[in-house]
């Protein structure tokens, strides 16, 4: 795949001077709109997870006119309320020395030093509101005996500053949202609309000013528009085919926009999480995670023998291997995710890997059960035990649980500057949809502030900014209509192929193929024969697609087939981007890249960078950003 | 595993209806029942049929977007469990299973086994919240909760709104679920200002969306896929009453 390189990008909009005030500053500079005004402004919400419910319930609150739309039947389900662990907030209610600034500086060291400074730091100072509000609310989080909030550790971090609700934070923080949004709908200042998928977006006058969407439920082709459109549409970890995604989570919304014009930053950084259950066969439609926050009391091992296969209780204590205790010492089971995703997989590629395959490690609250007896167990875990009990019939309690790495989180996302806008005026990105604030890895109990953070407290401040200049007037007709159009081709296309393969099918190799060329190891080798075969594969889709029914009724497999026709596309500049990036950072290990130790090599000199690519009618264009570390000093990372 | 399915198939809101038999073969005991659909639906398109429509979506047990009525119950035999993290190890080889949507007049089905579950949209719309805007919340420490209430409102808090309540009350009661809704805020401090006219107001709306009174059966609560208790519906009935006498 050719790609050439443009022009570097070189204003982010961040406000200059001492970074605990850039956000201050900014917020100060910020154009008001008036009351009066703010009804006569249009905003489209696309997405109603923890970023988008809470940018659409704000925005209306604060007299704009809101439409909303998601693809679920309710906006009360969006993935967002699968998170498990919690959210971090640099509160410091535990007095264990944490701080903004630490908040600030295990962020940006997690994130392997790929992340933008500015704002990281916003996001910890604005971490501590969103604890506020959520409260506020009603959000049930976990509470000690004297009425005070409970916190507990997590991946990356040596304090306790990670706020939860049993297993069942997200769930919580987005019911939180979604309460907020419905309240605003029957205020009237916002009007949902469910069943609706956006399939494209309308740039008039070079500002984005709404979308084309499809009624799932009629099939009717809509016209929406509006003075700004916020993607707040999530991951695309589901080009993997198999991921801890919902089933619905899709690339479309993005991409389109990236079609239009908004650049795509980082494709290539995908989170692997260490702490899923493990594939247990072919039909398989989705993986599920198990909470990081089990590696607070469960033990990592394989066994010290390869190709042991004594059940875990036959094993002794000295033919046990605690790899993460012994090569990490100092973090032991709480290193970050993709320290902790790499060590399994090599341990299993030693042959030492345990269940079906060999593809999984014991995460063994034996010791746990020992120390804190069973019922204090159940009490922090039960939930997830039964989750894991019931997926694969075997009692944890009793045996250890079976994990192994897999596809969760995309660090990745459409390019936005300081104030959340991506390169097309008018189009604001939000929550894991853009690339800003988690660098090469992410966190965990990270990605629920960003979302909150974003659509509560950042968006409202830099979109009236922008909305300050509006309205902006007439869309062209021409503009809609050409969306529109380009829309309804493309359904015909795909129900037109009439093939022999299902769109599954496809996604399922497409998924393989990214997975074993461009999953937690990429080499320059794997990455040339993936970006080989995603074209052929590609061209096959579009000649031999079979889409049953017709585009004027609810069509599942229509659905499906137009997501599965963007990954393709996508795919394709994840595998570019990863081939580029000739050093392993974060989520994105390039094998010829790493030191002695097996552990990742970053290369500062030539990729302290982002990279942010155009779309361009003769491949894609790079663009790059080059990332300034002013506050922390970029080290090897090391947790050792 | 080979199984006979006999499954709700509805064009749409305007047709009848009808059960539809299918064989499957080579079901493994590890897939979920939704992944068994999956297996079927991928034939039916191959044979240019039309796929059974259902609703799914997280398959981890928590959107409460998935549901049906497996051989008669809600989700199926095994309790506290959605039908995404039903497997197929607990049907016996060789059985017939009958697959059904959930079947409330508030409820209208779109298609197959979809349905229209907005009306419970509209119930949190008429006060499932505490009115607080963004951005100007007290620190989070400044009102101690006791952790026994906590706890407790947790445990309401944790209602997916699947709708399997509804679909299993033989009244079509939606109790349980704005009951959920109404404990959760009700038990915490932050609850309390709107306390009485959320409770009016939510089952007022419930009333109005057309669905049944509750008569104590506690089919909901057996059906339950988060084991949300019977006696959230004892105090929503006793703020509702309150707010009544006043």
């Amino acid at each position: 795949m050719n790609y050439t390189e443009g022009p570097e990008i070189r204003d982010t909009k961040a406000p200059a001077g001492p970074i605990e005030e850039r956000w201050e500053k900014r917020k100060f500079s910020a154009k008001l709109v008036n009351p009066a005004n703010k009804r006569k402004l249009t905003v489209i919400v696309v997405g109603t997870g923890l970023a988008g419910g809470s940018a659409a319930a704000t925005l209306g609150e604060l007299g704009y006119n809101v439409k909303s739309f998601c693809y679920q039947d309710t906006p009360r389900r969006a993935h967002s309320i699968a998170a498990q662990g919690g959210i971090n907030a640099a509160k410091n209610y535990r007095g264990d020395g944490d701080s903004i600034y630490r908040l600030f500086y295990d962020t940006v060291k997690g994130g392997d030093f790929r992340a933008r400074e500015s704002n990281v730091y916003r996001l910890a100072q604005v971490s501590v509101n969103i604890i506020d509000q959520a409260v506020a609310q009603g959000v049930p989080f976990a509470r000690e005996y004297g009425g005070l909030l409970d916190t507990r550790s997590f991946g990356g971090a040596q304090v306790s500053r990670t706020f939860y609700a049993r297993g069942q934070t997200g769930q919580q923080l987005l019911l939180g949202a979604y309460q907020a949004l419905e309240r605003q709908i029957a205020a009237g200042t916002v009007t949902m609309h469910t069943r609706h998928e956006m399939l494209d977006l309308i740039v008039a006058d070079g500002r984005a000013r709404g979308i084309i969407v499809r009624d799932m439920v009629t099939g009717e082709i809509e016209r929406h528009l509006a003075d700004a459109v916020v993607l707040a549409t999530g991951g695309y970890g589901n080009v993997f085919f198999l991921s801890t995604n919902a089933k619905g989570c899709n690339t479309t919304a993005i991409w389109r926009a990236h079609e239009r014009g908004a650049y795509f930053a980082n494709p290539c950084y995908t989170q692997i999480h260490p702490t899923c259950i493990p594939v247990s066969g072919e039909y398989q439609s989705k993986l599920t995670l198990m909470s990081e926050s089990l590696r607070n009391d469960g033990r990592v091992w394989v066994p010290l023998r390869k190709n042991d296969t004594r059940a875990p209780g036959d094993i002794p204590e000295d033919e046990r291997d605690y790899y993460l205790e012994r090569i990490y010492p100092a973090f032991g089971n709480l290193v970050p995710r993709d320290i902790a995703s790499r060590a399994a997989k090599n341990v299993c590629d030693e042959g030492r890997g345990v269940g079906p395959g060999g593809l999984g490690v014991y995460l063994d609250f034996r010791d746990a059960i020992n120390r804190l007896g069973r019922d204090a167990v159940e009490k922090k875990y039960g939930n997830l035990f039964e989750m894991y009990e019931r997926i694969t019939g075997e009692n944890p309690y009793e045996v250890p649980m079976r994990i192994y790495p897999a596809v969760h989180y995309t660090m990745g996302g459409l390019w936005v500057d300081y104030d959340l806008q991506s390169t097309i005026p008018g189009l604001f990105v939000i929550g894991e949809a853009n690339f800003s604030d988690h660098g090469a890895n992410r966190l965990g109990a990270s990605a629920l502030m960003q979302g909150l953070a974003d659509g509560y407290f950042v968006l409202p401040t830099t979109l009236g900014d922008y909305l300050a200049a509006g309205p902006f007037g007439d869309v062209d007709d021409a503009a809609i209509a050409e969306a529109e159009i380009k829309v309804r081709s493309k359904i015909e296309r795909l129900l037109s192929v009439n093939g022999t393969r299902t769109p599954d099918s496809f996604h399922r190799e497409l998924g393989k193929l990214m997975w074993d060329y461009c999953g937690m190891e990429r080499t320059e080798e794997s990455l040339r024969k993936a970006l080989e075969r995603i074209p052929e594969l590609r061209a096959e889709f579009w000649q031999n697609v079979k889409v049953s029914g017709t585009a004027e009724e609810l069509n599942q497999v229509l659905e499906r087939a137009g997501r599965v026709a963007d990954f393709f596309d996508l795919a394709e500049l994840m595998c570019l981007d990863a081939l580029v990036r000739t050093e392993s950072c974060g989520g994105h290990f390039r094998a010829e890249s790493q030191d002695a130790d097996g552990e990742a090599l970053r290369d500062d000199e030539n990729f302290a960078h982002v990279s942010a690519w155009e779309w361009g009618d003769n491949g894609p264009i790079l663009h790059k950003e080059t990332l300034e570390y002013e506050y922390v000093k970029m080290t090897q990372r090391s947790y050792k | 595993m080979n199984l006979t399915l006999k499954v709700w198939r509805q064009n749409g809101p305007d047709d009848a209806g009808r059960m539809v038999t299918y064989k499957v073969e080579d079901v493994s005991p590890d897939m979920s029942f939704l992944e068994m659909l999956d297996v079927l639906n991928e034939r039916l398109i191959l044979e240019g049929d039309d796929p059974i429509a259902f609703d799914h979506d997280c398959r981890e047990g928590i959107c409460g977007m998935c549901g049906m009525v497996i051989n008669g119950v809600a989700h199926g035999e095994q309790r506290a469990t959605t039908t995404c993290q039903l497997h197929m190890r607990h049907f016996e080889d060789g059985a017939t299973v009958t697959i059904e949507p959930w079947r409330a007049a508030p409820f209208p089905v779109v298609k197959d086994l979809v349905v229209d579950r907005s009306a419970f949209d509209r119930i949190i719309q008429a006060g499932g919240f505490v009115s607080v805007p963004a951005g100007s919340a007290p620190d989070a420490h400044s009102v101690p909760v006791r952790k026994e209430d906590a706890d407790a409102a947790f445990d309401a808090a944790t209602c997916i709104g699947c709708g399997a309540c509804v679909a299993a009350c033989p009244n079509g009661s939606a109790s349980l679920f704005t009951a959920a809704k109404i404990t959760h805020l009700s038990l915490l401090p932050q609850g309390q200002p709107e306390r009485l006219s959320r409770a009016k107001a939510m089952v007022d709306q419930m009333d109005a969306e057309g669905f049944g009174g509750c008569t104590n059966t506690g089919e909901c609560t057996a059906v339950c896929p988060k084991g949300i208790p019977l006696e959230t519906i004892a105090r929503m009935n006793a703020d509702y009453l309150k707010a009544n006498a006043k």
